[in-house]
């Protein structure tokens, strides 16, 4: 892991750059530039559009930066008890999901990750065939509901509780960050497994449980099929449901427009409430993501390093 | 026995002894003593196998109902056998052909634009000389990769509005439009593979960003010794660098081609592109779940169809990667 971190200093040169090195060089600029562009600018123009008066929104005013400023759609959103339900549902989902999915992980990954488990192969064949073959659609949805998991909580918990490809990347982070003198050293000190994994491998685990618990919160949180085919109680709907019907499915909703009498204004706010809710929708990541973002990159990088 | 660290550890062996004659019989005694030693790791792994043996071998062993007529009341082994009725239905229905030729089509589409691009951003990056401008763009590249598919389609909805839309907005600034994407079948599969290369390109260079710094930066100082120019280094030595981990990426995508992102163009589909948004995904979930009257044999029958022409293409692709690059998945 090391090695890949460290800034590639040769390449970015400059030392004795040739003419032909300077054309490329300038061409390299415009088109990553015209890149960042590209990614930026829908975001910027979302984010300020959300803020805009509702009229310049709907007559094309906004180009990039907010025109007259408001946060009337901010207001409205946080009236919406849909949303607000939604929300605290997600949040629900992905913290129980999450723990659960980080504790099975680890217990499946380390085992695997121990030379001397009798029948590795084999429970290592049985995680792996999963990810070539499996029931489908269908047979999962029986089986989801022969267990009497439909409407409930538990059905966006249990079916995702462990990820086959997360697995492999802990079983591989064990393997090459435990070394096996430490094992043989506590076996010698008469140390059980379990009192091995709590003393020794949970201290040494913090970056592959950062890891798991960021990709499978990020799961949960941007996950709307489960709930889709799962879900039939608006009570239990997790907050990307609540958004496919106002931003896909385009479903105006009563309780934030429903006061405003005009036909138009509440046409226009309707835009803008689209604006304020993707800009809602995606803070809680993009809060996170200069933290964790190392981290995601990191679980990137173990997931390629032995595939 | 080693490990007597815990009380619970002298409890729970005597049934394993029990049932230690009885395979003790058959194996050997010094396998037999391994696994009485490692008890404790199989207990690790009894709640992970568990959920495998529920969630993953039971819609498995569940598949069976393709041959079936199933019906809830006589369950999953209860039901009729029908042999192979509903793959035929499925072949002789009217929209097969079309839904293979979108499946087909979407799926290509986004892998010959989805591969390459991430891997020509990381060869541009990695030949920049300012750091800040280099980390910026990484910062923001990787951005749209954590946008949820819901919000990410809801995006693209407002963007290419034909109403407020900025996109539109923009086209009339040269007097085209405004153009009604969305409800358009024509736009269908540019709006929905373009999108995706907007979210995904970045964070998809950074195992080739990893790949170009592993690589031995001596051949780099002795091509610049010998004159190279950058494009000349980046067709012989980082392009060469990072073919393994383009193969593997390139096996995994194609192994995955037939499912690529449903979720997404099941928010996308309206009754306007459905000619040719339907792909066999999205065709399994509404026989099978989102009709009135749902058909889970005539469903499951095609996402066995499809699984299996899927693992095929895997088996294939392997094969093929391991003839031609020394690089495969096993």
């Amino acid at each position: 892991m090391s090695e890949s971190t460290a800034p590639a200093r040769t390449t970015s040169g400059g030392v004795r750059d040739t003419g032909g090195d300077r054309v490329f060089n300038a061409v390299n600029y415009v088109i990553l530039t015209i890149f960042l562009i590209i990614i930026l600018y829908p975001l910027l123009y979302i984010l300020s559009s959300s803020i805009s008066d509702p009229s310049a929104v709907t007559s094309g005013q906004v180009w990039l930066w907010p025109v007259d400023p408001t946060l009337i759609a901010y207001q409205r959103i946080f009236r919406d008890p849909a949303l607000i339900k939604g929300f605290l549902n997600s949040v629900f989902y992905t913290v129980v999901g999450t723990a659960i999915n980080v504790i099975l992980t680890i217990l499946a990954g380390y085992p695997l990750s121990r030379k001397d488990l009798p029948g590795r192969g084999i429970i290592l064949f049985l995680f792996l065939f999963t990810t070539l073959f499996n029931g489908g659609l269908i047979p999962t949805y029986i089986v989801v509901s022969e267990l009497g998991l439909l409407n409930t909580r538990w059905a966006m918990i249990l079916p995702p509780a462990l990820a086959v490809w997360n697995v492999i990347i802990t079983r591989t982070y064990f393997q090459t960050t435990i070394p096996d003198e430490l094992l043989e050293a506590a076996q010698l000190d008469g140390s059980s497994d379990f009192r091995f994994l709590w003393d020794v491998v949970r201290p040494l685990s913090g970056p592959i449980i950062a890891v798991n618990a960021l990709f499978y919160a990020v799961g949960h949180w941007n996950g709307y099929f489960d709930a889709l085919i799962y879900l039939t109680d608006p009570d239990l709907y997790p907050l990307q449901l609540v958004l496919r019907s106002i931003l896909v499915q385009n479903q105006t909703n009563l309780h934030m427009t429903g006061d405003i009498e005009s036909m138009l204004l509440r046409e226009n706010l309707a835009d803008l409430l689209k604006y304020a809710l993707i800009v809602v929708a995606s803070v809680p990541l993009l809060i996170a993501y200069p933290f964790v973002q190392r981290h995601f990159v990191k679980g990137a990088l173990i997931g390629s390093l032995k595939r | 026995m080693r490990f007597v660290g815990s009380s619970q550890a002298e409890v729970a062996v005597p049934p394993l002894v029990v049932r230690g004659q009885l395979v003790g019989s058959r194996t050997s005694g010094r396998t037999w003593r391994l696994v009485r030693r490692s008890w404790q790791l199989y207990v690790m792994l009894s709640l992970p196998l568990l959920w495998l043996l529920i969630f993953q071998y039971w819609p498995m062993y569940g598949v069976q109902i393709a041959f079936r007529n199933f019906n809830v009341v006589d369950g999953i082994t209860g039901s009729p056998w029908i042999g192979l009725t509903n793959f035929e239905r499925f072949v002789s229905t009217y929209n097969f052909w079309q839904i293979i030729k979108n499946t087909a089509i979407l799926s290509v589409y986004s892998l010959a634009a989805g591969f390459p691009l991430p891997i020509l951003l990381a060869l541009a990056l990695n030949h920049i000389g300012r750091s800040w401008f280099k980390k910026t763009v990484q910062m923001v590249g990787y951005a749209p990769e954590f946008i949820s598919i819901v919000v990410m389609v809801g995006i693209v909805f407002v963007v290419l509005d034909p109403r407020i839309g900025m996109v539109n907005q923009i086209l009339g600034l040269v007097g085209v439009g405004p153009i009604d994407f969305m409800g358009n079948a024509g736009y269908f599969r540019h709006i929905f593979v373009w999108s995706g290369v907007w979210q995904t390109v970045g964070f998809g260079c950074i195992i080739y960003l990893a790949a170009l710094t592993s690589i031995d930066p001596t051949l780099h100082e002795a091509a610049i010794m010998d004159g190279a120019s950058k494009l000349q280094r980046i067709r012989d030595i980082d392009l060469p660098g990072i073919v393994p981990a383009a193969i593997v990426l390139l096996i995994l995508d194609l192994s995955a081609i037939l499912s690529i992102g449903f979720e997404k163009v099941l928010l996308m589909q309206n009754p306007i592109n459905l000619q040719v948004s339907e792909v066999v995904d999205t065709y399994v979930y509404r026989v099978g779940l989102a009709s009135p009257l749902p058909q889970f044999s005539y469903a499951a029958a095609i996402g066995l169809f499809q699984s299996m022409i899927a693992l095929i293409l895997i088996v294939l692709v392997n094969q093929l990667a391991r003839r031609v690059e020394d690089a495969s998945l096993w």
